[in-house]
């Protein structure tokens, strides 16, 4: 029982890795798949659409960062890791949003890099705008990043 | 709930259907001139090569649609709805064969479901129970009729009926939303131009109810009555139902009719030029570029003919893109 703490901490940066890390994977291998299709029949168009591709793959990396600081404050990665179970379970609600949002803004952000990736196929000159639509998905992965950093360092202020 | 199966089949046939054919250039086909003319203009857009006679290059433009579409699905059953037409043409191709005797070579097509050297075979030794289940009633059925009164339109009317219904079924087992629309409008297509046809050679009712294919959006029963009656009769019935604008198409010519038909399957496609999952947007495509084929062929026929621009363009279906 002394041990929860850490653990429901240790929980939340882990689920935060996990699932935003999952859904870049299937987000970035979805988009490949159309990416790749356009390529077979036109190489030339091959950095726009990897641009494209990439996009999704954000939300993985926001999940390993929320992770990260999550480590460093509990202790893992260097000094006291004695915490209560209060804090422990505090840290796993502030990883949350990271995680749930990364999960699904990356999936969803596939399937809109997907349709821009059509778009670029078929007009190239309206890169800058196919990368907008994708991209706005960002914007809550972005905020869910936000609420999870200021939750952790909150949390450690307490 | 996006499909996710056929992300990169879709992605390349968004490619490919920059290369489809548009109205403006099958506009520029029509006023070429001459049949050769035409042929040039196709071999600049990729179609054929010089020396090919215009056959040759539409059946390897046709061919060409299949080897893209096998390379990208591995399992074609998916497209049954497509190929299933070419089991029941080459179900009756083996059924006159058969009696009248000996062979005709070229009479079948392939891209069926079944192979037609088997149907043949099946078909001479009169061993229906070979045949796919659901071709072995229609088939004896046909044959006998064939070779009980001699009327080939009768067997014609019997197999074709089968076509539409397999087509039909197809559709609706494919568990694709638009390959169903696709076999309930064959269906509905092929008993209104029945309907017309019959009603324009004085056709009884009978003869209506063996030729009419069910399906749900068309009352087979009424639509026979309405064709035994009178064409205006026909044209009221059809009035009713989700076909109102066969009507007017009707009144010019049967010719008006059928562009009517694949026009209307064209314009319930389009949408799917902007739809990047599933099956949907591999069927549409498969689907443009049968129809422009079949443009293409009407234009260079007509021009082989000598036709007016009046009939060549009273034929030319839309295009897709």
């Amino acid at each position: 029982m002394e041990n929860l703490g850490i653990f429901f901490a240790l929980a939340g940066a882990a689920c935060s890795a996990l699932m935003s890390g999952i859904g870049s994977a299937i987000g970035v291998g979805r988009a490949g798949q159309a990416a790749a299709g356009v390529v077979t029949d036109d190489p030339s168009k091959f950095s726009k659409v990897l641009i494209l591709q990439l996009l999704p793959g954000t939300q993985g990396i926001y999940g390993l960062l929320i992770a990260f600081i999550t480590l460093t404050q509990i202790g893992i990665m260097g000094g006291s890791s004695d915490i209560s179970l209060q804090k422990g379970l505090l840290y796993f609600a502030a990883c949350m949003p990271m995680a749930f949002v990364g999960l699904i803004s990356a999936m969803q952000q596939s399937n809109a890099a997907i349709a821009s990736i059509a778009l670029v196929n078929k007009k190239p000159d309206q890169f800058g705008k196919a990368m907008i639509f994708p991209a706005m998905v960002e914007t809550y992965a972005i905020l869910a990043l936000l609420i999870s950093i200021l939750s952790i360092f909150g949390i450690a202020s307490l | 709930m996006a499909d996710h199966g056929y992300i990169y089949a879709v992605s390349r046939i968004r490619s490919r259907e920059q290369q489809l054919l548009t109205t403006p250039f099958l506009e520029s086909l029509e006023t070429s001139g001459s049949e050769e003319a035409a042929i040039r203009l196709l071999n600049e857009h990729g179609w054929g090569t010089a020396g090919q006679s215009a056959e040759e290059i539409l059946e390897e433009e046709g061919r060409k649609t299949w080897d893209v579409i096998g390379e990208l699905v591995k399992d074609l059953s998916v497209f049954n709805v497509f190929r299933c037409e070419n089991d029941y043409h080459n179900l009756k191709a083996a059924i006159k064969e058969a009696c009248t005797g000996g062979t005709h070579p070229g009479i079948y097509v392939g891209d069926g479901t079944y192979p037609a050297k088997k149907m043949e075979e099946a078909v001479s030794a009169r061993e229906f129970a070979a045949l796919p289940e659901r071709m072995r009633e229609p088939a004896e059925r046909a044959m006998d009729t064939l070779l009980q009164t001699r009327d080939g339109q009768l067997c014609d009317c019997i197999l074709d009926r089968a076509a539409l219904e397999a087509t039909r079924d197809a559709g609706r087992a494919s568990g694709s939303d638009l390959l169903a629309l696709y076999g309930e409008l064959t269906a509905a297509a092929g008993d209104i131009k029945i309907a017309v046809r019959a009603q324009r050679t004085g056709k009884d009712r009978e003869f209506l109810s063996i030729a009419l294919a069910d399906c749900g959006s068309l009352d087979s029963g009424r639509l026979a009555d309405a064709a035994s009656d009178s064409m205006e009769a026909l044209a009221a019935y059809l009035d009713t139902t989700a076909y109102s604008g066969a009507v007017e198409a009707l009144k010019k010519s049967l010719c008006s009719l059928e562009r009517w038909c694949d026009d209307l399957m064209i314009e319930k496609i389009r949408p799917q030029l902007t739809n990047c999952f599933g099956l949907d947007p591999l069927a549409a495509y498969i689907l443009a570029r049968r129809t422009e084929i079949k443009s293409v062929r009407i234009i260079l026929t007509c021009l082989r003919n000598g036709c007016p621009d009046s009939v060549m363009r009273e034929r030319v279906r839309a295009t897709y893109v």
